[in-house]
């Protein structure tokens, strides 16, 4: 059997009706079958490095991440999200998807220790993408993944691919050496802005620190919800370093951790702005205005109030023009159109949600 | 203004920490003579700069420039009259859990909580406080419960919300026994020992950024307090959050009650959502209150959190959090003001019902 004409499991199916026409798929997470894959994009030292040493993160073990299955897999189709025929099949057809916004998590590039291999391996993971899943499948769009920590080698990255039909937003690790608003990353969102490209943010990336400042947990649910923690301080470490004020066209979409949190943390930010607008004159507005500007975010994993219609209050607040609907395929938290927003929405709501919203902040034709 | 909190505990109070020169007195001899000779002459934490606008009120601020919260007189003067208050706890937030030396630590302990004992709580009968403990080494963290619990005018034990390692630990389990064997709630405070980075994603630049960042790491206590299976173990211990915020709540608990249900075959122990062993046994203070810009998302809110039991009252003084004495941010409901202000208060702390203070009362 190929992997082509292997049954999906159930949950992977998506509900076109729900969305009420053609969907974007603001993130799908398509993997490499093992970083073999790269070889043919990569030099000879790079090649031999790989085989002796592998990949290097700052953590303990070769294979740190706990990964995310989808059920029932075919054995052959290599980990869930590496084969394009299956994800063609499950995804874009069933689910109705009318463009879909690929994510790659492992190996990211950006948090190699070693940061010449990390631009090497952002190369060629581009490369790769645009060879074997952008060049085949024309619904799907990926994202240049650059080596951030070597800002001035990831800024050539984003010259290379820029204007490729088949990217269409610039991905960095949020997990980075140091938080994503300071200085050493600015050259990445120039690049973003002189062309056009949204940066995406999806929680990933390895920097030996944990989720948060109490430091390392026992559980795998507490690393499971570190990824809405994380997500908050990307926020306000872009807002309050002042890179919107430099960047007043630079727009940021916020990947893999829900949204429901954004309403509390904007007015935690602008409390604690009124009390030191002194040691931040560079900020020339309260920064919930900055995220309002400068944010979207993605639906997934989906945000369950008790009450679903709490929801709604939720999104009145962040804007339905910022909410991006994403299926997160195939993570085994995936949502499909039918429950990554559980309340009832209007005609319009539903149009700018799973579709002319994506279609705006990736500037897709 | 002032009739609006008439009558509550005021449940998070700073005083300023004292400078060596004054815990000198309450040193042993061989404390006293290394500290002289290393000169460690300040214990206050980086986290909260006296200098700063936000951590001291301008109008709370002693004339003759001293620290804010460091005179006595001033501090009953802005805390008991201007608000009203009939109780207030004292947090005196310093740098004891931040020292490498888990035996200097609790000598340090020791001493500040005997200094508040004598020139605070002898001198104010209205005034109660907060054990501090050497949380770096559990075994004196005990120890120094057991030496101070014998006191009913020190009613909870208080710990940063960013030390060693999550609270739920099983290594500090025995901290917390002995917190519950003495009716003292647990209360965590906003402020680090810098032994892990602000955020995930490394040290931010500003100290806005420490400040708006510390909810995420209390949101991380309560993850590992609750997983772990701390409540289980000690089903009559409260936990109270003190300066934290609380509008982040109502999402974090969605968010913990989903990923239970997907992923709890991790962790059999917790049979209930999160959610509802938080708000069975997680309280949290008012101010900073975080409110929403519109009062009717507050009132809302408030419903989302189970306020009724959950909020406690507090200044956060001399802390700069809100102007004159609206303590209640604008869209608080009135009808939930006094379980705020008094009657969860006096659930939350044991002590506070049953004891008398001892006027006059120096060291046990």
């Amino acid at each position: 059997m190929s992997p082509d004409d292997s049954p999906a499991p159930a949950s992977l199916r998506g509900k076109p009706g729900r969305a009420g026409g053609p969907v974007i798929d603001c993130d799908i997470r398509y993997a490499v079958r093992s970083l073999k894959d790269l070889y043919p994009y990569l030099s000879r030292r790079w090649r031999d490095h790989l085989d002796h040493y592998g990949s290097r993160q700052p953590a303990a073990f070769l294979s740190a991440r706990p990964r995310a299955g989808a059920g029932a897999w075919p054995a052959d189709a290599g980990p869930p999200g590496a084969e394009l025929g299956i994800l063609r099949a499950d995804l874009l057809d069933r689910g109705g998807v009318e463009y879909g916004m690929l994510h790659l998590l492992f190996p990211p590039g950006m948090d190699q220790r070693n940061q010449e291999l990390g631009a090497a391996l952002c190369r060629a993971l581009n490369e790769w993408t645009a060879e074997h899943w952008t060049g085949r499948e024309k619904r799907l769009k990926a994202a240049i993944m650059v080596p951030g920590e070597d800002a001035e080698a990831a800024a050539e990255e984003i010259e290379r691919w820029a204007g490729h039909a088949g990217f269409a937003e610039v991905a960095m690790v949020t997990h980075a050496i140091e938080p994503l608003g300071r200085r050493r990353y600015w050259p990445v969102y120039d690049a973003a802005v002189r062309h056009d490209l949204p940066v995406g943010l999806h929680v990933s990336g390895c920097n030996g620190r944990p989720a948060s400042a109490a430091g390392w947990p026992s559980f795998a649910l507490e690393e499971r919800h570190a990824a809405a923690l994380s997500h908050q301080a990307v926020v306000v470490s872009l807002v309050t370093e002042g890179v919107f004020e430099l960047h007043p066209s630079l727009r940021v979409v916020m990947l893999g951790a829900g949204f429901a949190w954004v309403p509390s943390l904007c007015w935690r930010l602008d409390h604690a702005w009124a009390r030191m607008r002194d040691e931040v004159p560079h900020l020339t507005s309260p920064p919930s205005e900055s995220v309002r500007r400068h944010f979207w975010f993605a639906t997934q994993p989906a945000d369950a109030p008790e009450r679903p219609e709490e929801l709604r209050r939720v999104i009145d607040w962040v804007g339905w023009d910022r909410i991006l609907f994403a299926s997160g395929y195939p993570d085994r938290e995936m949502d499909t159109a039918e429950d990554a927003l559980p309340i009832r929405l209007s005609e319009a709501e539903r149009r700018m949600v799973f579709n002319a919203n994506a279609r705006a902040v990736y500037g897709l034709a | 203004m002032r009739a609006s909190t008439l009558g509550g505990v005021d449940c998070d109070v700073h005083p300023a920490p004292p400078g060596m020169a004054a815990l000198l007195p309450y040193l042993d001899d061989d404390w006293r003579a290394q500290v002289t000779a290393r000169r460690i002459d300040r214990l206050d934490l980086m986290c909260f700069p006296p200098g700063a606008p936000a951590h001291g009120r301008a109008d709370w601020r002693p004339a003759d420039g001293g620290g804010p919260g460091a005179d006595l007189p001033a501090l009953c003067a802005h805390v008991f009259d201007g608000f009203g208050t009939q109780t207030a706890i004292l947090n005196c937030l310093c740098g004891i859990e931040a020292l490498g030396h888990g035996a200097l630590a609790a000598a340090l302990a020791r001493a500040l909580n005997d200094w508040i004992a004598a020139e605070w709580l002898g001198r104010e009968p209205r005034l109660r406080a907060s054990i501090l403990i050497p949380l770096q080494d559990p075994d004196l963290a005990v120890a120094e419960i057991e030496r101070r619990a014998g006191d009913p005018r020190f009613v909870q034990v208080m710990v940063l919300a960013m030390g060693d390692m999550p609270l739920g630990k099983p290594v500090l389990w025995p901290v917390w026994a002995a917190a519950e064997r003495h009716g003292l709630p647990l209360a965590i405070h906003a402020g680090t020992a810098a032994r892990h980075a602000t955020t995930s994603g490394g040290w931010p630049s500003y100290h806005l950024e420490d400040y708006v960042t510390t909810s995420l790491a209390f949101q991380a206590q309560l993850l590992s307090l609750v997983s772990e299976g701390v409540f289980r173990r000690h089903p009559r211990l409260t936990v109270v959050l003190l300066e934290s915020g609380f509008t982040w709540l109502p999402a974090f608990l969605w968010r913990a009650n989903k990923i239970w249900r997907a992923m709890r075959a991790e962790l059999p122990w917790v049979d209930r959502p999160p959610a509802d062993i938080i708000r069975a046994h997680v309280r949290v203070t008012l101010q900073p209150s975080d409110a929403p810009p519109e009062p009717r998302d507050l009132a809302h809110l408030l419903g989302q959190l189970a306020a009724e039991q959950m909020l406690l009252f507090s200044t956060d003084y001399p802390h700069w959090q809100f102007e004159g004495h609206d303590a209640f941010p604008p869209g608080f409901p009135a009808a939930l003001r006094r379980r705020v202000l008094a009657d969860n208060p006096r659930e939350t702390y044991p002590r506070l019902g049953a004891s008398k203070p001892v006027a006059g009362e120096t060291t046990p």
